[in-house]
């Protein structure tokens, strides 16, 4: 059963008026016609966008700088008017274009935290009343009564998120607020918009980061030139997004491209071939997501060759959350020599699993000898189980003891001595 | 976390209406302004050790001023008036307030730019909780004023009573045309200046530093048409000498009240009608 809509848009059209090239207008302009808008141009941020979200969804929005992605947040947050068409939204729904809203540093974070509440939709009431749960949450006991002033930058962060996780709202809209914080911060939003999933919410969420598309979001929309260019999947939205933007550098008459870029993007304007599907198995041969720590990881790949290329290759990477590179792998020979047209080749790789629980992308590329892409990049999220995130890596290792023989003269052990002596004990 | 569950059956999809003046639910807007009001006159007196002792002291510090000034170094001017400094310091905070209120408000659009930009909310909010904010303070000060009245020998009288009315008139008409000005400062920073330049002219076009009885027949009409000039008037009539002449006594009802009442009524409207207008595209027009 399909499940009930958050939001629909439908025939969505938004323009911006850009003044002219002397702002303000000259005296004359203005006296000629003194109470009308300053000269200037239109500009049609999007036309006719029409798209559904359901209730419950994690739902990305992705695209380059000036794509409209912003706007279209705004639009739904009823910042700004439409143009033309509609938008529907069922229950409540909070904006988060930016944290701690309303912000004033001459106030205390208790008189910052019902202000910000009462902006983002609660009543002062009910603000006062969550007041202890949110600086609770912020982990801020102790500086409730200092001004914000006063605080860190990390602190007001904290603030602001933990604001924003106690607004009661069915529909969550939230614009790049990971991008603020640390490594531990993004991974602390992570948890809790997971647990807003699960809770029933809805989540759209506008990012460039397109691990945290591929990991959270059930279905993504990838805003390119006005318009919608792809929708659905988000490994699919998240492959989308690197073609776009390479493509649109190469359109740039005046920008020069590094080698390497040039040759992506050749690879992905005409591809040698692609790899059409990738996933993972678990040792029953059964596809996953979801694997245990500790379990071998077991990636398979199909690559559709298009027309005939030498010295094909395979390779794969694994990233973690924030984007860090866990793994690179060594290339692998696709075909003997070349490979053949409208071949199909199947991969399989097993990798050893030392990574620690979370969340990661794989991505799998296709290469025309060592260094010439010869197809756009595929990517398949996995998830590794067990214990809390960011707990220590499980690692081989090997603890060498050697014994360290006592004073004989009778002298009495120094302290120096006596550490040294005690800790093999303790290694034991 | 949130302790409240989502409820597990559908929710209804409604159409948004977007960014509007006044927005979708009075009891919201009420909520946010009074907030927010509270807010700005606790800010001024925020990191001050006297705190809201200041606005009820100010009136005082004033009047000593005005004392040494204007009763024992000019002598006493205005015809003799010896009640003429306590007519002062009544001009002078209700023309303060004006003041303040419709410059803040002013640039309050473009000061607020990040909330207006990041957030929904009754776009009025922001002028109005300004004024309002402002209007606590008048209402401080009033009482500053009040005491030094007692203090100074006028006895309180039974005309009081009408001192309400007055600010109540003089807070709408602030109001709105602050609501004016603040969309009109969106569309070009030229008001500020010209506004700047149109309360210092006010101020002297105010009976402020003298009553409207010591001017020339022909022009007491021309000042009184200015709103605030009958609201002034009134105010001194009524809280400091009851027998003197009102506008009205003294130019008749149309002159005295009529077109005042007018002017008023234009700028309100207009300044109404007009932020009603501009309102849902402020935002995007910053």
């Amino acid at each position: 059963m399909p499940r009930a809509k958050a939001i629909e848009v439908r025939g969505l059209s938004k323009r911006f008026h850009v003044p002219g090239r002397k702002a303000p207008p000259t005296l004359r302009a203005r006296l000629r016609n003194p109470l009308g808008r300053t000269p200037g141009r239109s500009l049609d941020v999007f036309h006719d966008l029409s798209f559904d979200v359901e209730q419950g969804e994690f739902f990305g929005i992705v695209g380059r700088n000036g794509t409209g992605k912003s706007t279209l947040l705004k639009l739904l947050a009823s910042v700004y008017p439409a143009d033309t068409g509609t938008i529907k939204v069922a229950g409540r729904l909070a904006p988060f274009l930016e944290l701690g809203v309303g912000f004033n540093p001459k106030l205390t974070a208790r008189d910052n935290v019902v202000l910000n509440g009462v902006m983002m939709g609660l009543s002062p009431a009910e603000a006062r009343r969550r007041f202890d749960e949110i600086i609770e949450f912020a982990g801020l006991q102790d500086y409730v009564d200092l001004q914000v002033k006063n605080y860190s930058s990390g602190m007001k962060v904290r603030l602001g998120f933990a604001v924003m996780t106690h607004v009661d709202a069915d529909v969550l809209l939230i614009d790049e607020v990971l991008a603020v914080g640390d490594a531990e911060f993004q991974e602390r939003c992570g948890d809790v918009f997971e647990q807003m999933h699960r809770e029933g919410r809805t989540i759209l969420l506008v990012t460039h980061s397109m691990p945290i598309v591929t990991q959270y979001c059930e279905r993504a929309l990838l805003l390119h030139e006005g318009e919608i260019d792809t929708i659905g999947e988000p490994d699919l939205v998240a492959e989308r997004y690197y073609d776009v933007n390479l493509s649109a550098m190469l359109e740039r008459p005046d920008h020069k491209l590094p080698e390497m870029s040039s040759k992506i993007v050749a690879a992905i304007g005409d591809p040698y071939g692609r790899i059409v599907e990738s996933w993972f198995e678990d040792a029953g041969g059964e596809r996953v997501e979801r694997l245990e720590a500790g379990e071998q990881i077991e990636l398979h790949a199909v690559v559709n060759v298009a027309r005939e290329y030498p010295d094909p290759r395979f390779r794969f990477h694994i990233v973690a959350s924030d984007g860090r590179l866990m793994f690179a792998s060594d290339d692998v020979a696709l075909a003997e020599g070349s490979a053949a047209a409208d071949a199909r080749i199947e991969v399989e790789a097993t990798v050893e699993n030392r990574l620690p629980p979370g969340r990661y992308t794989i991505a799998s590329y296709i290469y025309c000898g060592p260094d010439t892409p010869a197809g756009p990049t595929k990517m398949a999220r996995l998830e590794i189980a067990g214990g809390r995130q960011g707990e220590a890596m499980p690692l081989r290792h090997e603890v060498k003891v050697s014994e360290v023989t006592a004073p004989t003269n009778g002298k009495p052990a120094t302290g120096e001595a006596a550490d040294v002596a005690a800790a093999p004990e303790a290694g034991r | 976390m949130s302790t409240t569950a989502v409820p597990a059956q559908p929710l209804e999809l409604r159409e948004i209406p977007g960014p509007s003046a006044f927005g979708d639910s009075w009891r919201r807007t009420w909520d946010m302004l009074w907030l927010i009001s509270v807010t700005e006159f606790r800010l001024q007196y925020t990191n001050t050790t006297l705190g809201y002792l200041w606005s009820v002291l100010k009136p005082f510090a004033f009047f000593g001023v005005i004392y040494v000034v204007i009763d024992q170094v000019l002598g006493r001017f205005a015809n003799g008036d010896a009640e003429f400094p306590q007519k002062l310091i009544l001009g002078l905070v209700l023309f303060q307030y004006f003041s303040e209120a419709t410059n803040t408000a002013l640039r309050s659009i473009q000061s607020k730019e990040s909330m207006l930009r990041k957030t929904h909310f009754p776009r009025i909010v922001i002028p109005l909780s300004l004024n309002l904010s402002a209007a606590i303070t008048l209402v401080f000060n009033l009482v500053g004023v009040f005491l030094l009245l007692i203090i100074t020998g006028v006895d309180p009288q039974a005309h009081w009573l009408l001192v309400p009315v007055v600010v109540v008139a003089l807070v709408a008409l602030t109001t709105t045309l602050s609501m004016l000005l603040s969309v009109a400062f969106v569309r070009s920073e030229d008001v500020g200046q010209g506004w700047s330049l149109t309360l210092r002219a006010l101020f002297y076009a105010t009976p402020i530093l003298y009553t409207l009885t010591i001017l020339p027949d022909w022009i007491q009409p021309l000042i009184n048409a200015n709103p605030l000039s009958p609201l002034i008037e009134y105010m001194r009539v009524w809280v400091v000498e009851p027998s003197a002449a009102t506008p009205v006594d003294l130019l008749g009802v149309t002159e005295g009240l009529l077109i005042p009442l007018a002017v008023a009524l234009v700028i309100g409207l207009s300044g109404f009608f007009w932020f009603k207008r501009d309102a849902p595209r402020i935002a995007e027009a910053l």
